[in-house]
């Protein structure tokens, strides 16, 4: 195999990771974003155990992200976090804090205490979802790396529009995702009242979404470079914007686990739009995007190493998903508080 | 100061603070192991509430781990991004690999240990203490074979010159199996298995001193003195092994950690004592011959002394020796409250020695003390290296950093870390005051601090 295969099939692995991230942790980011609308402890209660056995899970998505991108692609990771360091601080201070929330509010029953940590889990799952889309944004605009690939801007350049935009439709679609996750685990007139939600979640993000395509075509046209090349590849934007409009019609239906589905699909479509416009490149260099980005091929890891990374997710993600999908199906179902909940 | 500095000081702080966690982790771990066989062997519904109690202050450890845990993954690209690309190739197929089979294990199965008890069999949830056990274990192997190879490098070559150079992996099991890991993870795991058995005598003692769940406490307290003789065994020969590795692999550490200046045979074993820089000397008490005799097994045997190793090659000395001494001497006092613990047990009068429940409750900080010295020895030993011979720790940091950004997010984290820390022990202390609940009385059961906040 040459060596652009083993690169390709890693970045393959890094983008798959990401969507693994963004479809899992998107719900439960999104139930936390949605945490202090909920009217009363009993229904943060019910949203923290909706989540509960399965968001930490989740998380180690990131750290595999993370620790893909160190394994595979070293010079992108030390790039990307350096650059970013503020925002690389920022997302750590919400991950810590949502964890922690979680994980507190419980062992305490005074109104304040428990006011405290639901404001801290709210602001940091808003925090974690803004800033993976700021930070998306800015490497789809590019950032200002110098031929030796070094960053020579400072934090302030990041907080430009298309970045702002991509980082508040991150957060609306998010929420989407998580409210829809919520109306299936949840009954009776907490049920009802979430669907409300739903319905209010899903426009605000369809109008997000609108106007971020709009700005994609004004402040990064090269992203479409590659589907005028292969006309074919436009199916995936329509295919994406028809599951969009799939989920109220599956709202309405009433098919909660459909349109759940069609949700993680919209955001698999995302995500994918992203990696083709942005392939092979994975840190844009806005001073010259042509010379001085990071690109797969020289970021990558030696093939050695490649290929044992290669070896370790055949023998490791078959067994991952498999337990995965075993503890969803333990904990399958409408939430009932018992003692061990949270 | 400037950002070199400031982001070692960091990096250092980080990684102290988020070590508090996972030898808790990784010890309760297996004492979960051992407390749930024991319910699954016995049915004794008393093993079911030590498992349960257990399990709830593992899930506040576990918690914590993983929070502090991510900012040491994030911070070797945010304030050493020339190391992340120096060592990537090598580093990063340890750190995948962990993330594949250890953090997915471990968070995977912990909601089922911990919301799983009326969802699953009794076996399956047995079998998720054990995943969840083995996914703490694993998380240390790969991270003890990165930090090793940063010791003692294997099984890659040198490409490139320069700032382009980077280690390039050539054998994975090499770079893995490199010449300390083996001592090194067996060091360290059984340092974590201490401080669990430790944070289970020392709480046992509590409820002893204060005469309440007593039966709970004595069961405890029965398999956390027989596992502590054991694992205070293994400790001394994996202590031996180690430190014979450490020197043949760095001699300078060793001098370090001894303060040994002149290479002599008959070198003596330095107890105690304070290391006079100046004078190239350690003033204090020592044992003639020992250290060639542990070493080297023969008193005649000359042992390498700092004088012989290059100035710009010398760890900070004073700091290595008294880290080094302060982990021996914790492990002296384990074995002493230990060895008094159980010679009461035996005369049946624990349960009224006062003094001895005194020093067992506070017992849970030697092992701490020791896991947090240990790392110090063995990472301030290994400087000016960042990775041993390779690449100096002045290298590695990011070019890209501002002193002033380190020195916000530094003052951020140190407020936030002493916030988390509160946090921790005033949850662990009302965790500890409430107690285990009664697996027999099932109106208690439902009284649990999730459903009557009021308790």
């Amino acid at each position: 195999m040459s060596a652009f295969t083993f690169d390709f099939l890693w970045y393959i692995v890094v983008i798959t990771a990401l969507i693994f991230y963004a479809v899992l942790d998107g719900f439960d980011l999104g139930v936390g974003c949605l945490h202090l609308f909920a009217r009363n402890d009993n229904e943060r209660r019910i949203f923290l155990n909706a989540i509960g056995p399965v968001w930490d899970g989740n998380e180690v998505w990131l750290v595999i992200v993370g620790g893909a991108l160190f394994a595979g692609f070293p010079e992108a990771f030390a790039t990307i976090f350096s650059s970013f360091y503020v925002f690389s601080m920022l997302l750590l201070f919400g991950l810590i804090f949502r964890a922690v929330s979680i994980e507190f509010r419980s062992k305490h029953g005074s109104k304040r205490w428990r006011k405290n940590w639901d404001i801290a889990f709210c602001c940091a799952s808003v925090l974690i979802a803004f800033g993976t889309g700021l930070v998306l944004g800015n490497l789809i605009e590019g950032i200002p790396l110098d031929a030796h690939k070094d960053f020579i801007g400072n934090f302030l350049g990041f907080i430009r529009p298309y970045p702002i935009l991509f980082g508040i439709t991150t957060v609306t679609l998010f929420s989407m995702h998580g409210s829809i996750y919520l109306v299936m685990k949840t009954e009776g007139s907490l049920h009802q009242h979430l669907k409300q939600w739903v319905s209010k979640c899903i426009k605000t993000f369809i109008v997000c979404y609108f106007l971020l395509t709009l700005a994609t075509f004004y402040f990064a046209p090269y992203m479409t470079a590659r589907m005028r090349e292969h006309p074919s590849l436009f199916l995936i934007p329509l295919a994406a914007v028809l599951i969009i409009f799939n989920i109220p019609r599956q709202m309405k239906k009433e098919n909660n686990g459909w349109a759940f589905i069609s949700s993680c699909l919209s955001i698999l479509g995302l995500l994918s739009l992203f990696s083709i416009g942005t392939f092979p490149t994975l840190v844009r260099s806005s001073i010259n995007p042509e010379n001085y980005s990071l690109v797969i091929s020289n970021s990558a890891s030696s093939q050695m190493t490649l290929k044992i990374l290669l070896t370790i997710v055949l023998i490791g993600i078959p067994l991952v998903l498999a337990y995965g999908t075993y503890v969803y199906r333990v904990f399958r179902g409408k939430v009932k508080l018992d003692d061990h909940s949270y | 100061m400037d950002a070199v500095l400031l982001s070692r000081v960091q990096f250092a702080f980080t990684s102290m603070f988020h070590y508090i966690y996972p030898p808790l982790s990784i010890g309760l771990g297996l004492m979960l192991v051992i407390m749930e066989g024991m319910y699954i062997k016995t049915k004794k519904p008393l093993y079911k509430e030590m498992t349960k109690f257990w399990a709830g202050v593992f899930s506040l450890t576990f918690a914590l781990g993983v929070a502090t845990g991510l900012v040491q993954v994030f911070g070797f690209g945010t304030n050493w991004a020339t190391y992340s690309r120096y060592v990537g190739d090598v580093f990063g197929s340890a750190l995948g690999a962990e993330g594949v089979f250890a953090f997915f294990l471990e968070s995977g199965f912990l909601g089922l240990m911990l919301f799983g008890w009326n969802r699953v069999s009794a076996r399956m949830h047995y079998f998720s203490t054990c995943m969840v056990a083995l996914g703490a274990h694993f998380s240390a192997v790969w991270i003890v074979a990165a930090n090793s190879w940063m010791q003692t490098p294997a099984g890659f070559k040198i490409m490139g010159e320069g700032a382009e150079a980077r280690a390039v992996v050539t054998d994975f099991w090499q770079m893995v199996f490199n010449p300390s890991f083996l001592d090194r993870i067996t060091h360290v795991v059984l340092g974590c298995w201490l401080a669990g058995i430790f944070l289970v005598l020392s709480i046992s003692a509590y409820y002893y001193l204060k005469r309440r769940h007593t039966s709970f406490a004595t069961e405890s307290m029965k398999i956390g003195l027989i596992m502590s003789v054991i694992v205070l065994i293994l400790q001394l020969c994996s202590a031996d092994f180690t430190a014979r590795g450490v020197a043949f692999n760095q001699p300078a550490k060793l001098a370090a950690m001894e303060g040994l200046y002149d290479t002599e045979g008959h070198a003596p074993l330095s107890l105690f004592g304070w290391v006079d820089t100046e004078n190239q000397t350690v003033h204090g008490v020592k044992i003639p011959s020992l250290l060639s005799v542990l070493i080297y097994r023969n008193a005649e045997t000359p042992v390498v002394g700092l004088k012989d190793i290059p100035i710009d090659e010398r760890p900070p000395v004073q700091v290595v020796y008294q880290a080094y001494h302060l982990m021996i001497w914790m492990w002296g006092l384990m074995a002493i409250v230990t060895l008094c613990a159980i010679i009461l047990w035996k005369k049946k009068r624990l349960l009224k020695a006062k003094w001895t429940l005194r020093v067992l409750t506070l017992s849970v900080m030697f092992p701490m003390i020791a896991n947090q010295v240990g790392w110090v020895t063995a990472e301030v030993g290994r400087q000016p290296w960042l990775v041993y011979k390779l690449l100096r720790t002045v290298s590695g940091v990011s070019k890209s950093l501002v002193a002033g950004e380190v020195a916000w997010s530094l003052t951020m984290l140190f407020l936030i870390y002493m916030l988390l820390l509160v946090l921790f022990l005033y949850l662990l202390d009302r965790k500890i005051k409430h107690g285990p609940t009664s697996e027999k009385d099932k109106l208690s059961e439902t009284a649990e601090v999730y459903r009557n906040p009021s308790i």
